[in-house]
């Protein structure tokens, strides 16, 4: 018989038992809408981390410190005589070169400094850092008082909640008013002959140059404050209590711990950064840029290898929701085998006569078989919409409870076309294979035996 | 070698039984031709074998023992899907209890053999068409069993019989349900078709007037053995 016919006949015999076949679908249904809410969680669960992770730019990123003076957190690298010839120091040329790597879509130097802040006749100490432009999107600064800076070079900073504490009672109050940044600021040493001989006579040395610390104020406009501290780790924006754009930070030329270094090298007219952040276009990347930045001679490090556990994680997490999905799917199975038992024997003597006319055993078997894969089908498509609801009712929950607990709503389901697309092959699957027994049984019916059945 | 015109020819056929112990012999060592065209009566009482014999001529059931020919084929010895296409191309079935399918139109229900057969879409319908008109039953095509009266169905039975054109057909109590009157007009139907179509009948009833009345030839069967057979006129 061919597969039109066969599928014509099919969908023909299932109306006939309408009810029964309806709840062997829909039992098939729940099973696959329990396995698509429950995979839909996973992948929504997995696909919300891999976005908060990314957004904070840890995975991202790879940190750039110069051999010479500080090998973060990881194991010293192999320190073999090529390396440490071409071992350089990470200046403004060295920035450049970087920024020009391939997959490389910002590259920014860890500002950080103490300062005093005055503010209403009030002076406090604190650690002030300068944040890249693309921390906007981190969604570190998501839902907090006020806004993120107007533009990259804006006079504006945010203040940490327990730092606008100290300034004010109503931390909320803060926003749109003034403070001053009182900083030590470092310029290079005129070059007065008297100040040269004097730098000579009291360093010992014929080099020439040198630095002076000149103390500056700024004023800031207060333009957010936050309550948590957004994205801590390495290189993260952790630890500080007032925050800047980059470029402002970059701008006061405020002394840092490594001012020293290039000084006492006798290259102090060109200042040098402890530590630069180098930002690429996704966590694939990282291995690449990461090894072509080591090539130029400095030492990197990156939270790679946390997201490779993650994912390990995640996958361990898919797979057991999807077993727990696939149990109400296979007992869903089994009343597809009853439904088309009950089948057989209603239509046994339908069978006989089929078998009359000339029906051959495959005709027969194909055609309960083409019975079970359309329960499948309808199954599968009912369930993926059916899974489909319930992710989103779990979404909503979720976000209503978020939201009274003054959080911002998440996606934790999500249904992809692949998992839509798999779900429903699956149910077929299911299906066909739930349907072979019965289809040989009715297959291999003697058609006279069936003919006398009443 | 049978004969041109001899189209069946069944060679000490036996069908036996077992239940638990006991061996039934349903068909017993019965030898039978039937030639091209002939409308034969297989006439019994109840248990006489008759139904069992039809069976394995028209490839339902496998005898015992012995061999049926037809068109140059041992039954016995065919495949099952060799049966099965014997049974779609070859052989046409009209039951006692009508067996049209109750979900089914009349048409649906005559286009099953074609459908089974792979014909073509559209010569089908031209088909079902013409089967059912040459039953009288043109009009009736969108009705379903359940709304025709028990002469209309067995009409209908009748054509989707005929509907792949058989050489052979085979009834099988064709008026065991019905009254005399319908009864009457279905053999008639039936003589018609072994006429103009040079259609080749074997029919198995226990009403010994029809059979003497509209079949040329008479097998007579008692105990699963053949007791006689004889040509009418």
């Amino acid at each position: 018989m061919k597969t039109r016919d066969l599928s014509e006949l099919a969908v023909r015999n299932l109306r006939e038992a309408v009810l029964r076949n309806s709840l062997t679908t829909l039992g098939v249904a729940v099973g696959v809408a329990s396995l698509v809410a429950m995979l839909s969680l996973g992948v929504g669960l997995q696909t919300l981390a891999s976005q908060r992770l990314t957004r904070s730019g840890l995975f991202d990123a790879v940190f750039v410190t110069s051999q010479r003076n500080f090998r973060g957190p990881r194991p010293p690298q192999p320190s073999d005589a090529s390396t440490k010839k071409d071992s350089r120091i990470l200046d403004e040329d060295a920035r450049q070169q970087l920024s020009k790597l391939s997959n490389v879509t910002e590259v920014y130097p860890q500002i950080r400094f103490i300062t005093e802040v005055r503010y209403a006749g009030k002076s406090e100490s604190t650690s002030v850092l300068g944040l890249p432009d693309s921390s906007r999107s981190s969604g570190s600064f998501d839902g907090m008082t006020g806004s993120f800076f107007s533009s990259p070079t804006a006079d504006e900073a945010i203040l940490q909640i327990e730092f606008a504490k100290v300034l004010s009672d109503q931390p909320a109050s803060l926003v749109g008013k003034d403070l001053t940044l009182r900083y030590a600021e470092r310029a290079a040493l005129s070059k007065d002959a008297d100040d040269d001989a004097l730098l000579d006579s009291m360093m010992g040395s014929g080099k020439p140059g040198g630095i002076s610390i000149v103390p500056r104020e700024k004023t800031l406009r207060i333009v957010g404050v936050i309550d948590s501290d957004p994205s801590a780790g390495i290189g993260g924006f952790g630890g500080a209590r007032v925050y800047l754009p980059l470029k402002t930070a970059e701008q006061l030329h405020v002394a840092q711990p490594d001012d020293l270094q290039p000084f006492l090298s006798g290259n102090s007219t060109k200042p040098s950064y402890m530590a630069l952040t180098v930002r690429v276009h996704s966590p694939r990347n990282v291995p690449q840029v990461e090894a072509a930045i080591r090539q130029l001679g400095f030492a990197t490090f990156s939270l790679l290898d946390a997201t490779k556990n993650l994912r390990l994680v995640f996958t361990v997490f898919d797979l057991f929701l999807g077993l727990f999905g696939s149990l109400a799917l296979s007992v869903a199975s089994l009343g597809i085998i009853n439904t088309l038992v009950m089948a057989i024997l209603e239509r046994r003597r339908e069978i006989g006569i089929l078998k009359a006319l000339g029906a051959t055993d495959r005709d027969v078997g194909s055609l309960f078989f083409a019975e079970a894969g359309v329960m499948g089908l309808f199954g599968g498509f009912l369930g993926v919409a059916l899974g489909w609801l319930i992710g989103s009712a779990l979404t909503w929950g979720t976000t209503i409870y978020l939201h009274r607990q003054n959080l911002p709503g998440v996606k934790i389901s999500y249904v992809p076309w692949w998992l839509a697309l798999s779900a429903i092959l699956f149910a077929i699957l299911v299906s066909l294979v739930a349907g072979l027994y019965p289809a040989v049984r009715a297959a291999r019916l003697n058609p006279v035996d069936a003919l006398r059945y009443e | 070698m049978p004969p041109d015109s001899m189209l069946i020819c069944a060679e000490s056929v036996s069908r036996e039984y077992r239940l638990g112990e006991a061996v039934i012999h349903a068909v017993n060592a019965v030898s039978l031709t039937v030639e091209k065209g002939e409308f034969l009566a297989l006439l019994g009482s109840s248990g006489s074998g008759k139904s069992t014999l039809l069976s394995m001529m028209a490839g339902l059931d496998r005898p015992t023992s012995g061999a049926i020919r037809v068109q140059e084929r041992n039954l016995a010895e065919l495949e099952a899907d060799e049966l099965a296409r014997y049974r779609r191309d070859t052989v046409g079935m009209v039951f006692q209890s009508f067996n049209l399918l109750p979900r089914m139109t009349l048409e649906e229900n005559v286009e099953l053999p074609l459908r089974l057969a792979e014909v073509d879409r559209h010569d089908r319908q031209s088909r079902v068409g013409e089967a059912l008109e040459r039953v009288g039953l043109g009009a009736r095509r969108r009705h379903r069993p359940s709304e025709l009266s028990g002469g209309e169905q067995q009409r209908g039975a009748l054509a989707r019989a005929l509907v792949n054109r058989p050489a052979i057909l085979f009834a099988d109590e064709p008026t065991g349900n019905l009254d005399s009157v319908n009864g009457e007009q279905i053999l008639l139907l039936l003589r018609n078709i072994q006429v103009s179509l040079g259609m080749t009948i074997i029919m198995v009833t226990h009403e010994r007037p029809l059979a003497e009345k509209f079949a040329n030839r008479i097998a007579l069967l008692s105990d699963g053995r053949l007791v006689s057979d004889g040509v009418q006129r």
